[in-house]
């Protein structure tokens, strides 16, 4: 009950369609069960006392049950569905605004998949739950109580005998239960395994190709196929045992009933009409319970899934105290960091190990180094994704923690290691920091990153709609739009993280000159791997585990004679090479 | 697309239509996959659903007419426990027979399904890179798994229900007629409107929650994009933006599930207004039926009980009808995958080389992917036997072309290519794949452990094997520093391996495969110049003793090779060792030069 309250905030409000709801279901109820009521006045009290002249009003009777019974199921229905996805509507917006403002940690051991099963599968196991579930216990206690009032008043010992099966009845829905519910997380977990080998043998297709395994991956998926076939067996036969058995006891009642109910109407302690009706009510009470188990095992998945929401809504977002800044035209761009650390997790070792540099307006500084030793930590100090463990670090002057995530951020235009692109077209993709920018500085923007070229060639130029993850465009290209949508932003300080790796080197060279422009007067921060990418900058840091193991300019590193040169003579031995060929 | 207010900020394609309307041929086609079960399973399925269904039909008579006239009104107990233990009977018997109808339906369904998603799946691992590069992972995995289990239900329940809905309407319209004529004649009028309610409200119900899928899928694509595009929003404070486009797609979903919601509601007082319409015939007509002496008790009663039986088989007869529908549309887009043609057909006839040297030569070879673009032209190469050649170019110049052809993922569209002299196309398709392996620049992991990793290249291979291929590649150092050595679980978007060690370990994998021919399609294009020192022994051991053609862009890597081929835009420029094309100052010349003049910066 815990969970249910404490996602109260989202369904409370919306508790008048609740009400109006469970009202139309006590209508709806009653008048199922004056159904078989009518009719057993008709039998006893119209056909067989041989009063005809009753039938008209009867017949009318009928129609207004059903009547009411249409409406009351209609506001039923319909309040109940409004309940739960009006609840839902607002669950789900609270949930991505939470998605959006959780930190960059959160997100590094989160699972895509697993996120979209809970804002998916558990939302919509939430919604069934309030839309159709509560009511259902509401109708179960009704129906079986309404049916059995009037069985008493009809016979007490019909309603005994005829009910005697209820007890075996009772305990085959909790066996049965017991078994299928354990075979349908079966189902559903042969089901992950299924998709997670499809998923792996199509994303790593080519590999698979390059070593021709395709009929090993064959075996391997048949037997995964197999599985999920046999747990589909397995539960079918559990269904295939039970549910013929619940029926059948069922139908031993109305024997029960025949045979029973026959002898006292014989007698003449029961009325004709009166056990026809019986046959009736008695699957208004078996009915439901034999539901009873799919509504329990319900209410506990329900239970679950809100657990499992209330987890993400319990997460903390990301700190963000500051006070906006008035005037953003003042921000010049300085960095200066002051032996930060960062370590990311308690356990991990840590990343950065008291770091300091100073960047002034219009520096540029390079970062070198093998993968893993630091390089894009300081940078996502810098844009705050992580936050130090210890240390200072000031953006002009003030801590920056002064600053706003949003108003620091739209400061920094950074070109991200992996390059994401989103399902928009290439024109919202250059826009995406700036959505109300003008054409113009767009496409000025798209030709200092040398995209223009091939965009203007693609069917529907900028309004190109780009696929799945940028689906359509070479890893090159991609990159050039990355490294545009940062220009745009026209920020003051400018980070490019390996940004073009998967461009080849002429291309790499244009970029490089047109973003010498683009540079001045901004900060910018170079991580790259080939020495040519950063030798122009003002400082270069050379990071080894974390730390800064030489520093300084292309030329001093080049005298220095440290990694730096190592780096540079493996690079150049090439060159070399060529130039005594030449 | 574009609206005066606001642009969309997204766009999202639902690929999936949900319904397609019905269509024979697909149909018979779909059938198809019973055929296996036609003569063994399908009958006694049938056969038991008979038994189930004619129990159904036959005990509102035994109740009605037989009990309540012949023996409850007569006052005749014992033919009354007579009835009694008829019905009793015949529900063990129909119990009996619903066990095995419930557990042989199953059977059918989910072999069927079973079959159909192992001929998907086995048609794809033979479709060429094209087919995959074309379209997203995600879609391709939608089929195998959605489509195909969307067709679960109409398999399973679906078409044994349907026979058993039409058998029990028919039965009973049967035996109403020999009970009453008149009042059956009557009675039957729910049925028309019954029919009618089920399809033709149905089909708006169906329409409307359609469009509640349309935009819940759009609203789910965008959820998954979100969370993984989330670092991109946050860097670019984007989170306000995302959330007033969210609120507008869930808004969207919100108003159409109302509107579903709605229509599915009207849908029920209609249902039972027409139960109605069959209560008042039955209570007015029949009564008066009574009154003339034209029927008994026991029919009125037995009327009664039928009349509670009609809905269940028309509504579900409702569903089957949409079952199909969503049937359709999933089997077309399975169909479709199934009629793509594997670009390489296999001759009946294949050769089987028994011991492949290596040799490879191209002869006048012309590749085309389309029409209008040719990829080659007058290819006319050799590859000696155990001698390294580099393809140098610019993208789009042929390279992968080149080596796309030496496996057969496409065959020319002129000329041909020949292994140690014999035509590609004569020869056996599996062989020739297990003699030339790729070593691609990304390195995909597969979950598991190191060792299953490195074992992918030949999975018969023993531990001592694997290990030794590591070794000799020089990837056991740092396996066996992780903490479960070569048991440590891996996978594909794990961070235990650095990009230099999935290198390693994708270099022991071709190494353990042992191919005669191995290519290297830009295989140390991604990592940085310390890693690329660590890995250049392991290089070279991989390279020795076999046909080794590679793709690179670094000079260093090419600069040894035996023959270095320069190509640009399908053509082969120049050929010749590093040496003897620097003299030359041709094409290689120049590249090289410009790449230094990128390097040194004076371009």
């Amino acid at each position: 009950m815990e969970t249910f309250k404490r996602l109260k905030q989202f369904y409370w409000p919306y508790k008048s369609y609740f009400i109006w709801s469970l009202l139309a279901l006590l209508i709806v109820t009653g008048m199922t069960v004056l159904y078989p009521v009518i009719l057993q006045f008709t039998i006893d009290h119209a056909v067989r006392a041989e009063n005809y002249e009753l039938i008209p009003y009867l017949a009318l009777a009928i129609v207004a049950v059903m009547a009411l019974k249409g409406g009351a199921v209609y506001i039923h229905q319909y309040f109940g569905d409004l309940f739960g996805i009006t609840t839902v509507y607002k669950l789900r917006n609270t949930l991505y605004r939470k998605l959006q403002y959780l930190p960059f940690r959160y997100y590094d051991n989160a699972k895509t998949g697993d996120l979209m099963s809970r804002l998916t599968g558990d939302v919509e196991t939430f919604r069934f739950f309030l839309s159709f579930g509560c009511a259902q216990v509401v109708n179960f206690v009704l129906l079986v109580g309404f049916s059995m009032t009037v069985m008493f008043y009809y016979s007490v010992p019909l309603t005994l005998v005829t009910l005697a099966v209820l007890p075996f009845l009772a305990i085959t829905v909790r066996k049965f239960d017991k078994r299928v519910h354990p075979g349908f997380r079966g189902i559903r977990k042969s089901l992950a395994r299924l998709n997670t080998k499809v998923q792996e043998n199509v994303s790593g297709m080519h590999t698979v190709k390059a070593l021709s395994q395709e009929d090993q991956e064959i075996n391997r998926f048949e037997k995964s196929n197999e599985d999920y076939r046999q747990k589909h067996l397995d539960i079918s036969k559990i269904w295939g045992n039970y549910f013929p058995l619940m029926e059948l006891l069922g139908n031993l009642s109305a024997v029960f009933l025949l045979a029973f109910g026959g002898y006292l109407t014989i007698q003449g302690s029961l009325q004709p009409g009166e056990l026809v009706a019986f046959f009736s009510l008695v699957w208004y009470i078996i009915g439901p319970i034999m539901n009873l188990g799919f509504i329990i095992n319900m209410f506990s998945q329900s239970k679950a899934s809100g657990e499992r929401l209330l987890e993400i809504l319990d997460e903390e977002e990301r700190k963000d105290e500051a006070l906006p800044i008035e005037n953003s035209n003042e921000f010049v761009g300085e960095v200066v960091f002051n032996e930060v650390s960062l370590t990311y997790g308690a356990k991990s070792a840590s990343a950065l190990k008291g770091i300091s540099f100073e960047a002034t307006k219009g520096k540029t500084i390079g970062l070198v180094g093998a993968t893993g030793s630091g390089k894009s930590s300081i940078i996502q100090l810098i844009t705050r994704f992580y936050e130090r463990s210890s240390g200072e670090i000031f953006i002009d002057g003030k801590s920056i923690d002064q600053f706003t995530l949003g108003d620091l951020r739209e400061q920094i235009g950074v070109v991200l290691q992996e390059t994401f692109l989103f399902s928009s077209t290439i024109r919202d993709n250059l826009a995406y920091g700036r959505p109300d920018i003008s054409m113009e500085e767009i496409i000025e923007a798209a030709k200092r990153a040398d995209a223009h070229e091939f965009i203007c060639a693609l069917p529907d130029g900028y309004e190109t709609v780009l696929g799945e993850r940028g689906l359509g465009l070479s890893g090159g290209q991609k990159q050039r739009i990355a490294i545009a949508r940062a220009i745009i932003m026209d920020p003051k300080i400018l980070i490019l993280d390996d940004a073009t790796s998967a461009v080849d080197m002429q291309t790499e060279v244009k970029i490089q000159k047109a973003f010498r422009e683009v540079m001045e007067g901004r900060t910018t921060f170079i991580i790259a791997h080939r020495i040519s990418s950063v030798k122009h900058a003002d400082e270069i840091l050379v990071l080894e585990d974390g730390e800064i193991c030489e520093r300084g300019t292309h030329k001093e590193l080049l005298n220095s004679g440290g990694l730096y040169r190592r780096i540079y003579d493996i690079q150049n031995q090439d060159q070399e090479y060529v130039l005594q060929q030449a | 697309m574009e609206q005066t207010t606001k642009r969309s900020r997204f766009h999202y394609t639902t690929e999936q239509i949900i319904e397609k309307p019905f269509n024979w041929s697909q149909m018979v086609r779909l059938f198809g996959f019973m055929k296996p079960y036609a003569w063994t399973l399908l009958p006694k399925t049938i056969f038991a659903m008979l038994i189930v269904t004619a129990v159904r039909v036959a005990v509102p008579i035994f109740i009605g007419v037989l009990a309540i006239d012949y023996a409850i009104i007569p006052g005749d107990l014992n033919l009354l426990y007579t009835f009694a233990v008829i019905v009793l009977g015949l529900y063990l018997f129909s119990w009996v027979a619903n066990v095995f109808r419930i557990r042989w339906m199953n059977e059918i369904g989910q072999h069927m399904i079973f079959d159909i998603r192992t001929a998907l799946f086995n048609h794809i691992q033979r479709l060429s890179h094209r087919f995959f590069d074309q379209r997203s992972g995600g879609s391709i995995l939608v089929r195998v798994i959605n489509d195909v289990n969307s067709m679960q239900d109409l398999f399973t329940n679906g078409v044994v229900n349907l026979l058993m809905d039409i058998v029990m309407l028919v039965g009973i319209i049967i035996i109403l007629f020999t009970l009453s004529p008149e009042l059956a004649i009557l009675i039957l009028i729910v049925l028309p409107i019954m029919f009618f309610i089920s399809t033709k409200l149905r089909r708006k119900i169906r329409r409307s929650w359609q469009t509640v899928r349309v935009r819940q899928s759009k609203m789910n694509s965008h959820l998954n994009e979100s969370i993984q595009g989330i670092r991109v929003t946050q860097a670019y404070a984007q989170e306000k933006e995302n959330m007033d486009f969210f609120d507008g797609v869930n808004t969207d979903n919100y108003e159409s599930w109302k509107h579903a919601t709605r229509m599915n509601a009207i849908f029920r007082p209609f249902v039972e207004m027409s139960s109605a319409v069959g209560a008042v015939v039955l209570i007015w007509y029949g009564a008066s039926l009574i009154e003339l002496n034209t029927i008994s008790i026991g029919v009125f009663v037995s009327f009664a009980f039928y009349l509670g039986m009609f809905w269940e088989p028309i509504s579900r007869l409702g569903q089957v009808y949409n079952q199909l529908l969503v049937g359709m549309a999933s089997s077309e887009r399975i169909f479709e995958f199934l009629d793509e043609k594997p670009s390489v057909p296999e001759k009946k006839d294949a050769i089987s080389l028994s011991k492949v040297k290596g040799n490879i030569v191209f002869e006048d070879v012309e590749f085309a992917y389309d029409e209008s673009r040719k990829a080659l032209q007058n290819i006319d190469l050799t590859f000696e036997a155990g001698q390294t050649i580099a393809l140098v170019g610019h993208t789009g110049s042929g390279k992968s072309t080149i080596v796309n052809l030496m496996s057969r993922f496409y065959d020319p569209t002129k000329g041909r290519v020949l292994l140690d002299g014999v035509d590609l196309r004569d020869l056996r398709l599996d062989e020739l794949r297990s003699n030339v392996s790729y070593v691609l620049q990304d390195t995909f992991i597969f979950a598991g452990t190191i060792m299953d990793n490195i074992r992918f290249g030949r999975p018969d291979a023993t531990d001592q094997e694997v290990i030794d291929a590591a070794k000799a590649i020089g990837a056991h150092e740092f396996i066996v520093k992780l903490e479960g050595g070569y048991n440590t679980e891996v996978e594909e978007k794990g961070n235990v391996l650095s990009v230099g060690e999935r290198q390693l370990l994708s270099f022991a994998r071709a190494l353990l495969a042992n191919p005669r021919i191995l290519i290297l399609d830009e295989a140390t294009a991604s990592i940085d110049t310390e890693t690329e020192l660590k890995i250049q022994e392991g290089l070279k051991r991989l390279l020795a003793n076999r046909t080794a053609v590679m793709i690179a862009h670094r000079l260093s890597t090419i600069r040894d090779a035996n023959k270095i081929i320069v190509l640009e835009k399908g053509k082969v420029l120049e050929e010749g060792t590093h040496d003897e094309l620097m003299h030359s100052r041709g094409a290689y010349y120049n590249l090289v030069k410009s790449q230094y003049a990128a390097m040194t910066d004076k371009g």
